[in-house]
């Protein structure tokens, strides 16, 4: 799946080899159980494939730590998700509990599939911290606490704040954010249903279980048809019991909905970030129009807007022409200062717009890519069923010529 | 392919037992594998069973289905000689010459109730009938009355069950489709079977049933209602005390009637609940596949694949609809129909017990000392030779009948079994089919597909 088109990969190879359980304390000093992974770097093949670094454990906190820093330092970019923290969309077979081996394979996998991708970036692989996390098992927390991220990351609240007041956002962008809203709830309602099908399935192909013991017994009162209620009875335990790896195939193919699922909250991250920038833009130039209208009324001492100034004035009698001066010209600094913070601000959104634009058109070229041939390996895995499960019947009946001889 | 000829030889002594008042209308030729039965059944030499039976393999027509419903027309034509072979391997007469069909079901309204009535159409080319074709129509309870008529004239032959009466489950109507069409095929098996039975066809209440318009005229007759009584007292008074020395091989039959039954309830709800369950995943999968059409919509180069993958879910849905008709219009009937049969199997061998409890009553009273007079002590003699006989004709009838139903079961449950795998088969075979259409259309680029 993955070419290596970045200087990193090209270099190394990337592995989420194992998992292991530990106990500790957490940060509220309790006892708990959870799963770590093992990060194994190696050098490429050609490189002489030795290990680099210290093939660090990591736990999924220190990934979403991880994700989180990447979020705030490059807020332009679509960043991967990581596997779901809780099992969702599970249909009555598949446990919801995160120490549940199967469950900690899947995630296995998609931690490795988030690390290669992010690998696979241009620009994130670039990063200092991403390599730190891959190889040093020491210091790596310090390390990423250390960058301020933490200070730099927009809040909730002042992110939600913009996108509720932003006046002109760029329409691409809102376009943007409604599709991935639309794709979020397609993909959920998707798997949401596909669960209840899995389960049903499951339910069919299980009953037919019930047969095989009952042919079994039958067989031994029948003289005649003894051979072939056994032979039909065991075929019948055979088909029963291989639904278990056609559903199991079936996840993997879920995992992969889910994987872009998740992407849709990195691409509405963008669309955030755009507004909040947007947002600023229009608060720095609201600002310095402000700023400019008190200027004027300064200068003219005509005071069209209702202000504080104006009141007190009017109460307390009018400055002297030294106060104003000062005034003035403390005035004439911030509209300055705004003028180039609007500058400022009008160069960051637009650069951002280009960096984040790129940004899309590929990702949306990625996923239409992946996703047509996880539609296509689909396809596949249901032929495959029919044949295996269309052989193990054949062999049943079709020679029922076989069968009924016997029968 | 090998088959061999059975015949169901039935002697005099295997005639069954007449109720009287119908005797004056039989008029029935010589077959070559049928006796004529003898009026008086004491008079019947008691020989022992020469019915042949085969074991080991049996024929099996290939391609040959039992035919529980359409018309009487398939029946005919090249494929006879088919039939015939059929036939025999079901256990029925070598010649078939009374055809049934069951159909039309409506709705009869009158001031009391509502009920259903069915056409019954029948074509034979017996002698003994007048006509060669008759439309007839009846109830449920005709059919009831007709089946009871056959078990007091032939009380230890098995013969086919009815379907069971209505009986309030869940939120089936009684005049539902389903619950209708489910009875007609049954009773349309149920005339079959009997039409083909070389013993029951010649009843002659089934000749009333088929031909008569009016059937509640000769309902009415019949002194069968109290005289049941009387006997049903008698049985019971003998239940109590039980047969003694039941025949070995009647003890096996009891033993597989009662495994039997075991078995055939166990898959009777086994297959019930694998309706039940496919068709919550129909109702699943329904909504499944629309919803690629709609993450479809938002989409622009994905929008082609997502549309082609609801496509084939929508077709695989139809084949599960598919599968899913034959297992509640084939499977499940037959099964169920094998079920009841099952209780008809203990039954006829309680009736057989009862026969020869009370021949060893008789017995018994004959060897006791309290007999006084000489007069008593032949009365009672001949009653016991009386009794002997009966227990002697039933015994033998059963057992020819016992064969005949073996074969005709594993016949049914066979055909039923196999025709299920393989629709099993096909519908794998045509999922198949279908994705590997979808998938030829994504290796060949848009725009460059072919219809």
């Amino acid at each position: 799946m993955v070419e290596r088109e970045t200087a990193l990969l090209k270099k190394i190879d990337i592995n989420v080899a194992e998992s292991e359980k530990r106990s500790g304390k957490n940060t509220v000093n309790m006892q708990e159980t959870y799963t770590v992974y093992l990060i194994e770097i190696r050098w490429v093949v050609e490189r002489g494939g030795l290990p680099v670094g210290d093939s660090p454990w990591r736990r999924y906190s220190e990934f979403e730590l991880l994700r989180t820093y990447l979020l705030v330092t490059y807020p332009f970019v679509v960043i991967p998700p990581l596997p779901e923290k809780r099992a969702e969309f599970v249909w009555h077979k598949l446990s919801a509990d995160n120490l549940d081996p199967d469950f900690v394979e899947r995630r296995r996998l998609g931690l490795e599939n988030f690390l290669i991708r992010v690998a696979s970036h241009s620009v994130l692989s670039k990063d200092k911290i991403f390599y730190q996390f891959l190889t040093e098992e020491k210091g790596w927390r310090e390390a990423v606490l250390e960058t301020g991220f933490q200070d730099k990351a927009d809040s909730r609240l002042k992110s939600l704040s913009a996108t509720l007041r932003v006046k002109n956002p760029d329409k691409s962008f809102t376009d943007l954010k409604q599709y991935s809203d639309e794709l979020n709830s397609a993909i959920s309602h998707l798997l949401r249903v596909r669960a209840k099908v899995a389960d049903r399935m499951y339910g069919v192909y299980k009953v037919h279980g019930n047969y095989g013991r009952i042919f079994s017994e039958w067989s031994a009162i029948e003289k005649e048809m003894g051979d072939g209620l056994q032979s039909a009875g065991h075929h019948m335990d055979t088909h029963s019991a291989s639904v278990d790896d056609i559903l199991e195939e079936e996840e993997h193919y879920a995992d992969q909905l889910k994987e872009y699922l998740f992407y849709t909250d990195a691409l509405r991250s963008v669309c955030r970030k755009h507004e909040l920038i947007q947002y600023e833009l229009e608060m720095a130039v609201l600002d310095l129009a402000s700023k400019k209208q008190q200027r004027e009324e300064l200068t003219t001492g005509a005071v069209r807007v209702f202000s504080l100034k104006g009141m007190s004035s009017k109460l307390f009698g009018q400055e002297s022409p030294e106060q104003r001066e000062s005034r003035l010209a403390a005035l004439q600094q911030s509209i300055q200062a705004s003028e180039d913070a609007v500058l400022d601000k009008n160069q960051e959104c637009r650069e951002f717009m280009r960096m984040s634009w790129e940004e899309v058109k590929r990702f949306k070229e990625q996923k239409d890519r992946e996703l047509r041939e996880a539609l296509i390996s689909y396809a596949i895995m249901q032929i495959s069923m029919c044949k295996k499960v269309g052989d193990n019947m054949g062999t049943a009946t079709c020679d029922p010529h076989h069968v009924t001889r016997t029968m | 392919m090998v088959w061999k000829r059975r015949s169901y030889t039935y002697t005099k002594a295997q005639a069954p037992v007449l109720s009287g008042d119908l005797e004056e209308d039989l008029d029935l030729e010589e077959d070559e594998d049928l006796e004529v039965f003898s009026k008086n059944p004491s008079l019947a030499v008691g020989s022992s069973v020469s019915s042949s039976v085969v074991q080991g393999s049996l024929v099996h027509s290939p391609g040959a289905l039992v035919r529980s419903s359409g018309s009487m027309v398939n029946q005919y034509g090249l494929e006879e000689e088919e039939e015939e072979e059929e036939e025999e391997a079901r256990g029925g007469v070598p010649t078939r010459d009374l055809f049934v069909t069951v159909d039309h079901p409506e709705s009869h309204v009158t001031a009391i109730e509502t009920f259903i009535v069915y056409r019954v159409l029948a074509r034979t080319t017996r002698g003994d009938f007048d006509s060669s074709e008759y439309e007839v129509h009846r109830r449920y309870q005709d059919f009831l009355w007709l089946r009871g008529k056959l078990e007091e004239g032939h009380p230890t032959l098995i013969i086919h069950p009815l379907p069971e009466k209505f009986v309030m489950k869940g939120l089936v109507e009684r005049f539902s489709e389903d619950f209708i069409e489910t009875r007609r095929r049954a009773l349309q098996t149920f005339l079959s079977k009997t039409a083909e039975h070389p013993m029951l066809s010649r009843s002659p209440q089934l000749k009333v049933f088929l031909t008569e318009q009016d059937l509640t005229a000769i309902k009415k007759q019949g002194p069968s209602f109290l005289s049941r009584m009387g006997d049903s007292v008698r049985a019971a008074a003998i239940a109590v005390r039980g047969v003694r020395a039941r025949p070995q091989e009647f003890g096996a039959m009891q033993d597989y009637a009662d495994e039997f039954s075991c078995k055939m309830s166990a898959l009777d709800k086994v297959t019930q609940r694998i309706i039940k369950e496919q068709n919550e995943y129909l109702e699943e999968l329904s909504q499944y596949g629309p919803l690629y059409s709609q993450w479809a919509e938002l989409e622009a180069d994905l929008s082609e694949p997502l549309r082609g993958v609801a496509g084939c879910l929508d077709l695989c849905g139809r084949e599960t609809e598919e599968q899913l008709r034959h297992l509640t219009e084939v499977l499940q009937p037959t099964l169920h129909q094998y079920l009841l049969c099952a209780d008809t199997l203990k039954t006829v061998l309680r009736r057989r017990d009862h026969i020869q409890a009370e021949f060893e009553a008789k017995n018994d009273a004959l060897a006791s000392s309290a007999v006084s007079k000489k007069g008593d002590l032949e009365t009672l003699k001949e009653e016991a030779a009386g009794l002997e006989e009966r227990v002697e004709s039933a015994n033998s009838a059963l057992k020819g009948d016992w064969a005949r139903w073996g074969d005709a079961m594993r016949y049914d449950l066979r055909e039923a079994l196999v025709s299920t795998a393989d629709k099993n088969q096909d519908y794998y075979e045509k999922c198949l089919a279908v994705w590997e259409t979808f998938l030829l259309s994504q290796k060949t680029p848009p725009g460059q597909e072919e219809d």
